[in-house]
């Protein structure tokens, strides 16, 4: 070979971020999410999708695939965040670094959380090792009840790492809201419904003369209209997810997704009717507001025994520990509920609350090859992944705080060079 | 204990009629009006137990008696008529205990005149106590007991560089703070470092800065030193005054805020300090020093890895989250091994859980705890991490001869798991404080319902 060619050679290999690459992984427990769990399967994934997933004795390995031996281990679908801040605030507490907020922008409706997404923060890293490859993420509302639109990204740290910049429109309701839309729900519910009313009959050139919105929050409203796109409200109080009902017959059966919903099992029945989604914290069971008298741990098993769809996450902390989202998920087990919806309420619907259920949540061949190798049972708060994929990828299992712990894991070493140099 | 010892002292040197801070303290203005409930005996019979202390025992029987533990042991004899549950399957631990609690000061519903827990008024607020803003109806109380947490320290917060006075109570249901009052039990004082003192005072006189912070702390302690020898003559004086003396020493007025710091002088008020970082927890470590007092646990505590071997050395209690942090910089090096990196030193580790939420699931804090440290190599077994939520907090709190153990003739402060409480679908079955039935999930009638919650939705509901 030519001293020129191998030059050539260096410089290509030194140019392909990530070579394609096809992973075969054997043996292992898989939960496809597409009916029963495989005891000893296999699935094969090239960076592009998921080539065959099946019993270990029915998929054929492509020669060229890189095995990883899966005996003893759980293997799922990418974990789905479907209502976070991660990556648009690296400390909540330093306004500097915290994007979540937008108090003094004369924008709501319009503001985007992808502009505010940072692929490199810490807390990006630390969520996608607990097995999290998809997320959601929004603007906290501050100045209207809109936060604003969000996006859906994957944990990869990669600077292209947005896959929809415009997927969903969060809205405050309930005690917050009302407080923000004036002081009281009558307040809130009028402001919601007028300004939708008034962003339908927006034209260019034809504002109102004294419209509610301005031209960038109207137009983004008309998009969610016309494009139908999940409408996540926040409200908790069992009247209020009636007024929901309400609210999303009046607007032609919009999309809307309920946040919180503490209440929503003294409603479940009215819920399941109007086919509305929830998005739920299992562990949010104290009355902490008169808004949640009826808070318990048994709202998503009831909801379910109603034919209520919801997924499960973190509302307390949407950012350093949404990551926590799979016991929030694993507790409910303890109140009965089984474990495929349970685990489907942090993959599967997520993804169909996102309309990207043909592409992410199960494992199925064509599917997108988010993957994650557990070391038992992901539910599990004693479980955690040994690898994870996406994209087909296999991803950096480090974080700044594994260095961290790392680093000071040897205390007590007669080491004598400061911990900097080690 | 201490106190006991103190008062006798007291006493001895004929101090019965003065007005000195110890005799104060002595007299316990606020007395625990706690009375166990009445219990029968009962036999948990071949169960899986973690005493607490360390030990796994298989197939043991547990004998409550008159509200103490009466045995521990296989095949145990027991008295004619005693009740016995078959626990085949289940698992029996020492109740948890919660050394960093707010329940009741900052109590549910979080409404504005429920924030009762940091006297933001001045920095230095040791004159305030936690019992005098504890509401006992907290609905959270009632959570945290099905979540198998038998005691819990109530703490001011961290706002102030001395916050005020902590209390440890029984998480027993009553119309009264006293009720609930764990007898014979220490106070603990809360000091805080860092961020939050300084973020709060900074635009109001101060501290605004670290060194604020210590200078604040350094001030505060010369004057309880100043106070302690004001005190400790007018004590010498007196023991030197004959009765038919023309004068007569006078007491000294009495200082709330400098009496707290001087029954911590004295060992018998422990300290437990908010700090987050291990630099910080150093400089208090010799602070410490300086003015002749002991830290005995530092709360949060999100860098004790870094220093566990310090903090091993000075015999100080670490009181951390499992994976809690990085919500402000001082908690941005947060790492999921922290317990067990602090346990492997040789320190004292503990959970807490600083929540309302947290506190009603601290055993699956300590699972991933353990989890985590072991995946990196720790050896640490289950048993030894259930010291985490009993033993350890116990012996921070000075009640470690009365509960957070399993043994012979403590008080029965038990729960019944319905399975290995590490693993997810385990929840406390049963929970004994002082031998009583507080607490059964498969009875509405053993699950109190606060005053609050009455007539509410969700009144009595399983939660």
């Amino acid at each position: 070979m030519s001293k020129f060619i191998t030059l050539c050679l260096a410089f290509i290999l030194l140019q392909t971020p990530a070579i394609a690459q096809t992973f075969a992984i054997t043996g292992a427990k898989i939960v496809t999410n597409n009916g029963a769990i495989i005891e000893h399967g296999t699935i094969v994934f090239n960076d592009k999708k998921i080539i065959a997933v099946g019993e270990t004795t029915a998929v054929t390995i492509p020669d060229a695939a890189t095995k990883i031996d899966g005996s003893g281990k759980w293997v799922t679908p990418g974990l789905f965040l479907p209502f976070s801040q991660v990556g648009m605030v690296e400390i909540a507490a330093e306004s500097s670094t915290n994007d979540t907020r937008s108090n003094k922008s004369p924008f709501s409706a319009a503001l985007l959380a992808a502009d505010s997404y940072n692929p490199k923060s810490e807390n990006v890293g630390i969520t996608k090792i607990e097995g999290i490859t998809r997320m959601a993420i929004l603007p906290t509302p501050s100045r209207t009840i809109y936060g604003g639109q969000g996006a859906l990204v994957n944990t990869s740290g990669d600077f292209r790492s947005i896959r929809n910049n415009a997927a969903f429109i969060y809205v405050q309701m309930g005690e917050t809201g009302a407080r923000i839309a004036g002081g009281s729900r009558s307040a809130s519910w009028l402001w919601l419904r007028q300004s939708l009313l008034e962003a339908k009959a927006w034209r260019k050139g034809r504002e109102p003369a004294k419209p509610l919105l301005n031209s960038a929050d109207a137009f983004a409203l008309q998009n969610v209209l016309k494009k139908d796109l999940p409408f996540l409200v926040q409200v908790n109080r069992a009247s209020d997810l009636l007024a929901l009902i309400d609210f999303k017959s009046d607007f032609n059966n919009l999309n809307v997704v309920a946040v919180g919903a503490k209440e929503a099992w003294m409603v479940a029945d009215e819920l399941a009717k109007a086919d509305i989604t929830l998005i739920i914290d299992p562990h949010d069971n104290l009355p902490n507001g008169f808004e949640s008298l009826g808070a318990t741990m048994y709202n998503a098993v009831r909801l379910h025994k109603a034919g209520v769809k919801f997924a499960i996450t973190n509302l307390s902390d949407g950012s350093f520990n949404a990551r926590l989202m799979p016991q929030h998920a694993g507790n409910t087990l303890a109140t009965g509920l089984d474990w495929d919806t349970a685990f489907a309420a942090i993959t599967k619907v997520p993804a169909q609350i996102f309309r990207e259920e043909d592409n992410l949540g199960r494992l199925a061949t064509g599917m997108i090859a988010d993957i994650v190798v557990w070391d038992g049972d992901p539910l599990e708060v004693m479980s955690s992944p040994d690898l994870v994929f996406i994209d087909g990828q296999k991803q950096d299992m480090t974080s700044r705080q594994t260095r961290l712990r790392d680093r000071y894991l040897t205390i007590g070493d007669e080491n004598p060079l400061p911990f900097a140099y080690r | 204990m201490k106190n006991t010892t103190l008062s006798a002292l007291a006493l001895g040197m004929g101090l019965l009629f003065t007005q000195s801070p110890t005799a104060i303290a002595d007299e316990a203005p606020y007395p625990s009006t706690y009375q166990p409930i009445a219990s029968n005996s009962v036999l948990l019979k071949d169960a899986t137990v973690f005493d607490g202390l360390g030990q796994k025992f298989t197939n043991t029987d547990v004998y409550l008696v008159d509200g103490k533990i009466s045995a521990i042991g296989q095949d145990l004899e027991i008295a004619d008529g005693v009740q016995t549950i078959d626990a085949t399957g289940r698992w029996i631990t020492p109740g948890i205990i919660d050394i960093h609690s707010h329940l009741g000061v900052y109590a549910s519903p979080s409404v504005k005149a429920h924030s009762d827990g940091n006297e933001v008024t001045s920095p230095v607020t040791s004159e305030v106590s936690a019992e005098h803003g504890v509401w006992p109806h907290d609905p959270g109380f009632n959570r945290a007991r099905a979540g198998g947490v038998t005691s819990m320290l109530i703490l001011p917060g961290s706002a102030n560089l001395f916050g005020g006075k902590g209390v440890v109570l029984k998480n027993v249901p009553s119309r009264t703070v006293q009720g609930m009052k764990f007898p014979n039990a220490p106070y603990a004082l809360k000091m805080a470092c860092g961020e939050n003192p300084k973020r709060v005072y900074g635009q109001k006189g101060g501290p605004g800065s670290r060194m604020g912070n210590f200078s604040g702390y350094r001030k505060t302690w010369v004057k309880a030193v100043a106070y302690r020898e004001k005190w400790d003559k007018y004590e010498a004086d007196l023991a030197k005054a004959k009765p038919d003396d023309k004068k007569q020493p006078t007491a000294p007025t009495r200082n709330l805020q400098l009496e707290t710091l001087v029954d911590v002088l004295k060992g018998d008020v422990n300290i437990n300090m908010h700090c987050y970082r291990a630099d910080e927890m150093a400089q208090v470590i010799d602070m410490s020093k300086e003015f002749g007092y002991k830290v005995t646990t530092f709360h949060h505590a999100i860098e004790a890895y870094k220093i566990a071997d310090l903090l091993a050395e000075n015999d100080i209690c670490s009181a951390m989250w499992a994976d809690w942090g990085g919500f402000k910089m001082e908690a941005y090096d947060s790492v999921r091994e922290n317990i067990p990196m602090v346990h492997n030193a040789g320190a004292c580790a503990i959970v807490h859980s600083d929540s309302g939420v947290g506190i009603q699931r601290l055993y699956q804090e300590a699972a991933k705890a353990l989890a985590d440290g072991n995946k990196v190599g720790l050896n640490i077994s289950k048993a030894q991490a259930w010291a985490w939520l009993s033993s350890n907090p116990a012996k921070a709190l000075g009640i470690e001869d009365q509960t957070g153990s399993i043994q012979k003739g403590l008080n029965a402060d038990i729960v019944l798991w319905s399975g290995d409480p590490f693993a997810i679908r385990s929840r406390p079955d049963l929970v004994f404080i002082d031998g009583a039935l507080l607490y059964d999930s498969s009875d509405a009638s053993k699950r109190a319902v606060s005053d609050f919650e009455l007539g509410q939705p969700g009144e009595g509901d399983v939660k």
